[in-house]
C-alpha cells in the first residue's frame, strides 16, 4: 500500500510537470458510431466516444476547441467540446455530409452531401445554412485555398473537381479528372491544386491560376494488379516536398516526390488504407485501414511502419489534435 | 425521313454553335445526346411462387438513373442527354419499332432475347448505330454472332458460371451435384456450369433432371430429400433453373445438408441488392428513390450501358458513334461502377469487363475474380470466353 501511494503522488507530480495533454490522433469509426482517440506518447487507444450514425470526415478547428464531425447517416455535422467528448450541438448539413473543409475564417463549413449532389456551407456560429452549391454526382473531396478564395469539391460519379468562388458562392471552373476523384488538396501555397482519382489511380495536377492539368501521378507496385492500386486521401510534409498517398486495396502508401512527381517508395500498411493525419512534429503519419479495422503507424525519416493499433470497424477519417 | 434530316439538323446546329464558341472556352460545346431504349417484352411464363414478381419497368428504370448521372455531368460541359424509351408488347413488331427508333437515334440500348436482337442489328439502318445489348446472356452473341457495332453491358452466361466456379473452388467445395431444370434456358445454363466446372477443375458428380409437376409449395419436403438422396457424395447442390421457378423450393430439402448454389443460394450475378461495399450503397439508394425498389442485375447492365454513352461523350467531346466506339475500346477508356475495379470492353467481342458478385439472399459473399485467380490481360477476363475462345472476328481491323 505505501509504495502504491507514493506512485500515485509522484504521477500526480509528473502530471503537473509536463503539459496536462498529450497530443492525439482522432479517428472516426463508419460502422462504429464512435471515434477512438489515439494517445501519440503511448501509441495506444485511450478514449473511445460514441457519436452519431456513420461518422466520416472529422476536422477541429484552429485552436482545437471544436471537433467538427460529419455523422453522414444521421445526415448531420455533430459539434463537440474534445476536452469532455460531449456533442454539443448538431449543424445542419444538408443529407449525407461526407467530407467538408473549415474555411480559414473558422466560421464557415463546406460540405460534400454526398447523396444529394451539392455542396452546402454552413456558419458554424449562426449555425444555419448559407447556401447550397449544385455539384456533380457524389460530391466528396472538400479543399480550400489557402487564402480561402476558392473552394473545391470532387463529386465521384461526375469525374470532375469543381472550382467554388467563395465570395460569389458560383462555380467558375469544372476540370474533369479520372475516375471516381475522393480528394483534393491545395499544394506549395495554393499554386496546385492536387486531387486523386480512386478508380483511375491517378493523382492529376493543376495550376491553380488557370486550370490547367500540368501533371499526372501514377503509381505502380510489383504483383499488385494496377486496377486495385486505388489512390484516395494524401497528405503533405509541411515544406510540400513529399507527399504521401494512401493507395486504398493495394494497403500500401505511396512516397511522391512532388517535384518530380515520381513515386520514391512504397510503405506496406494495413487493409484499404483510406485517410491519414500525421503527428505535431510530423515525425509520424498515421494511417487508417477500413478493411483490417487498424491505423497504422509510419515513421516518416525512415519511412517504414512501426506500429499497427486496433481501432473501431472501419475506421475513415483522422484529424490530429497537438 | 423527316426525322432523320430533323436529327441531322440539330446536330449540324450544335456543331456550328461549338465553332463559334471555341476560342472563348474549350468546354463551352453543346451537344445533344439522345439515347433509345427499344424492348421487346418477354411473354410471361407460370412459375411456381407468386413471391417475387418481375417489376415491370426493369433495365428501364435503371437506364434512367444513368440518364440523370449523365444529365448532372453534361450540365457542367454543355452536352444535353435525352432517353426515348419504347417498349412492345411480346407479339410486337420489333422490325418495325426498331427502324423507327434506329431513324432518330444513333446510340440505342436492346432489351429482347438474341433472337429478336440480331434481327434489328443486322437491319441495314443500323449500320452507323451504336447498340448496347442489355439483357441476353446468350454465349452466342459474344462468338460466332457477334457484331462491330454492339456492345454487351449484360454479363454472357459464362461470366456468371465461372464466377459461381471460382468461389466454390476457393472454398474447395468442388464435388457437386447438378440439378438441371426442364427449359432450353435450363440447358443452356447447365451447360454453361459443366463448362466453367471443368475449365476450373472442379467435378460434377451426379446430375439430374428436375421433372416435378406436383405443387412444390405444399410437397418440397416430402419430394425434393428422395431426389437428392440419389446423389454421389458432394460438396454443393448445383441448380440450373433460369427462370427462378423450383429451385427456391431445393434450399434446405435436400437429403444431405449442404449448400444450394447456381439459381438460389449462393448465386453469381451481375448485380444485387446486397451489393454494398465500393460505394454500391450510393447507387443502390439512388436507384431506390428513383424506382421505389430494389436495383436488379437487369437495371445495372442498363445502367451501365448509358453511363458508358456519358463517359464516352464526357471524354471525347463528341456524340458520333464511329468516335464514341473508338474510345469505348481504347485502352483509355474505363467506367468507375461500383464494383471496386475499372470496367471496360474486350476488344475482340464487346462484351463489358466486370467483376461479377456472389451473393446469397443477406449478405455478398464474394466478389469474381477472387484473388489467385489471374490472367495476362486483366483477371476479369479470367470470366468468360476469351479471346483464344472466340469465334468472333467482327471487331478485328
Amino acid at each position: 500500500m505505501p509504495l502504491k501511494t507514493k506512485m500515485s503522488a509522484s504521477l500526480l507530480a509528473l502530471a503537473f510537470a509536463l503539459p496536462v495533454q498529450a497530443s492525439e490522433i482522432w479517428v472516426s469509426n463508419e460502422k462504429d458510431d464512435t471515434l477512438s482517440v489515439i494517445d501519440i506518447d503511448t501509441l495506444e487507444v485511450v478514449r473511445m466516444i460514441e457519436v452519431g450514425e456513420r461518422p466520416r470526415g472529422i476536422t477541429f478547428n484552429s485552436d482545437y476547441t471544436r471537433l467538427y464531425i460529419c455523422a453522414s447517416d444521421s445526415d448531420a455535422v455533430q459539434v463537440m467540446d474534445p476536452e469532455t467528448g460531449e456533442i454539443l450541438h448538431d449543424l445542419p448539413s444538408g443529407e449525407d455530409p461526407e467530407q467538408f473543409v473549415l474555411h480559414p475564417d473558422d466560421r464557415h463549413l463546406w460540405i460534400a452531401n454526398e447523396d444529394d449532389a451539392v455542396t452546402t456551407v454552413v456558419d458554424v456560429e449562426t449555425r444555419k445554412v448559407v447556401t447550397q452549391i449544385n455539384v456533380g454526382i457524389e460530391p466528396e473531396g472538400m479543399a480550400v485555398s489557402p487564402d480561402g478564395k476558392t473552394v473545391i469539391t470532387t463529386s465521384e460519379t461526375t469525374n470532375m473537381a469543381h472550382w467554388i468562388d467563395t465570395g460569389t458562392h458560383e462555380i467558375y471552373a469544372n476540370t474533369l479528372v479520372d475516375a471516381r476523384p475522393r480528394h483534393a488538396e491545395f499544394v506549395k501555397d495554393g499554386s496546385e491544386l492536387w486531387v486523386s482519382s480512386e478508380i483511375g489511380g491517378t493523382i492529376t495536377v493543376f495550376d491553380t491560376t488557370d486550370q490547367s492539368e500540368i501533371g499526372k501521378i501514377h503509381f505502380e507496385i510489383q504483383g499488385v494488379h494496377p486496377d486495385l492500386i486505388q489512390p484516395v486521401g494524401f497528405e503533405l510534409t509541411p515544406d510540400h516536398k513529399t507527399a504521401f498517398v494512401a493507395l486504398g486495396p493495394s494497403n500500401h502508401v505511396a512516397v511522391v516526390n512532388t517535384e518530380t512527381l515520381a513515386v520514391e517508395e512504397y510503405i506496406l500498411v494495413g487493409r484499404r488504407v483510406w485517410h491519414m493525419a500525421f503527428s505535431p512534429d510530423h515525425s509520424q503519419l498515421f494511417t487508417t485501414n477500413g478493411v483490417s479495422g487498424d491505423v497504422t503507424v509510419i515513421d516518416v525519416a525512415s519511412r517504414k511502419p512501426v506500429k499497427t493499433i486496433k481501432v473501431g470497424r472501419f475506421p475513415w477519417g483522422a484529424a490530429m489534435r497537438p | 425521313m423527316l426525322r432523320t434530316w430533323c436529327a441531322i439538323g440539330i446536330r449540324a446546329c450544335g456543331f456550328m454553335a461549338c465553332l463559334s464558341v471555341m476560342p472563348a472556352s474549350v468546354r463551352a460545346e453543346e451537344i445533344e445526346i439522345s439515347i433509345g431504349y427499344l424492348r421487346l417484352e418477354t411473354p410471361p411464363r407460370p412459375v411456381l411462387s407468386g413471391l417475387d414478381p418481375i417489376p415491370p419497368a426493369r433495365g428501364i428504370e435503371g437506364a434512367e438513373l444513368a440518364l440523370k448521372d449523365n444529365q448532372t455531368t453534361g450540365g457542367f460541359l454543355g452536352h444535353q442527354y435525352t432517353m426515348d424509351v419504347v417498349s412492345l408488347a411480346p407479339d410486337g413488331d420489333v422490325v418495325a419499332a426498331a427502324q423507327t427508333m434506329l431513324a432518330g437515334h444513333d446510340l440505342v440500348l436492346l432489351d429482347m432475347s438474341a433472337e429478336a436482337l440480331l434481327q434489328v442489328v443486322d437491319l441495314p439502318s443500323a449500320g452507323a448505330t451504336l447498340l448496347f445489348n442489355v439483357s441476353s446472356k446468350a454465349p452466342s452473341l459474344r462468338d460466332g454472332d457477334c457484331r462491330a457495332n454492339l456492345f454487351h453491358t449484360v454479363p454472357e452466361l459464362g461470366m456468371e458460371a465461372d464466377a459461381l466456379m471460382q468461389v466454390l473452388m476457393t472454398k474447395r467445395w468442388t464435388r457437386l451435384a447438378l440439378i438441371e431444370g426442364p427449359s432450353a434456358e435450363d440447358a443452356a445454363l447447365a451447360r454453361s456450369y459443366r463448362d466453367a466446372a471443368q475449365k476450373f477443375g472442379l467435378k460434377i458428380v451426379s446430375e439430374s433432371r428436375w421433372s416435378f409437376d406436383t405443387d412444390l409449395r405444399r410437397a418440397a419436403a416430402r419430394e425434393v430429400p428422395l431426389f437428392t438422396q440419389k446423389f454421389k457424395a458432394h460438396d454443393v447442390v448445383l441448380v440450373a433453373d433460369a427462370h427462378d421457378d423450383f429451385a427456391r423450393y431445393i434450399e434446405h430439402n435436400t437429403w444431405e445438408p449442404r449448400p444450394v448454389a447456381g439459381a438460389v443460394g449462393l448465386v453469381a450475378e451481375a448485380w444485387a441488392p446486397v451489393v454494398e461495399q465500393w460505394g454500391a450503397a450510393q447507387l443502390q439508394s439512388r436507384f431506390e428513390d428513383l424506382a421505389q425498389r430494389d436495383m436488379t442485375a437487369e437495371d445495372y447492365a442498363a445502367w451501365a450501358a448509358v453511363r458508358v454513352i456519358g463517359e464516352a461523350v464526357t471524354r471525347t467531346g463528341s456524340a458520333d458513334p464511329a468516335v464514341l466506339r473508338d474510345y469505348i475500346l481504347s485502352d483509355g477508356f474505363e467506367l468507375a461502377a461500383f464494383q471496386g475495379r475499372p470496367l471496360s470492353f474486350r476488344t475482340w467481342n464487346g462484351q463489358m469487363r466486370q467483376p461479377i458478385p456472389v451473393v446469397n439472399a443477406h449478405a455478398q459473399v464474394a466478389s469474381a475474380p477472387p484473388e489467385g485467380f489471374e490472367h495476362a490481360r486483366n483477371p476479369l477476363d479470367t470470366l468468360g470466353l476469351d479471346q483464344m475462345e472466340s469465334d468472333c472476328h467482327a471487331f478485328e481491323n
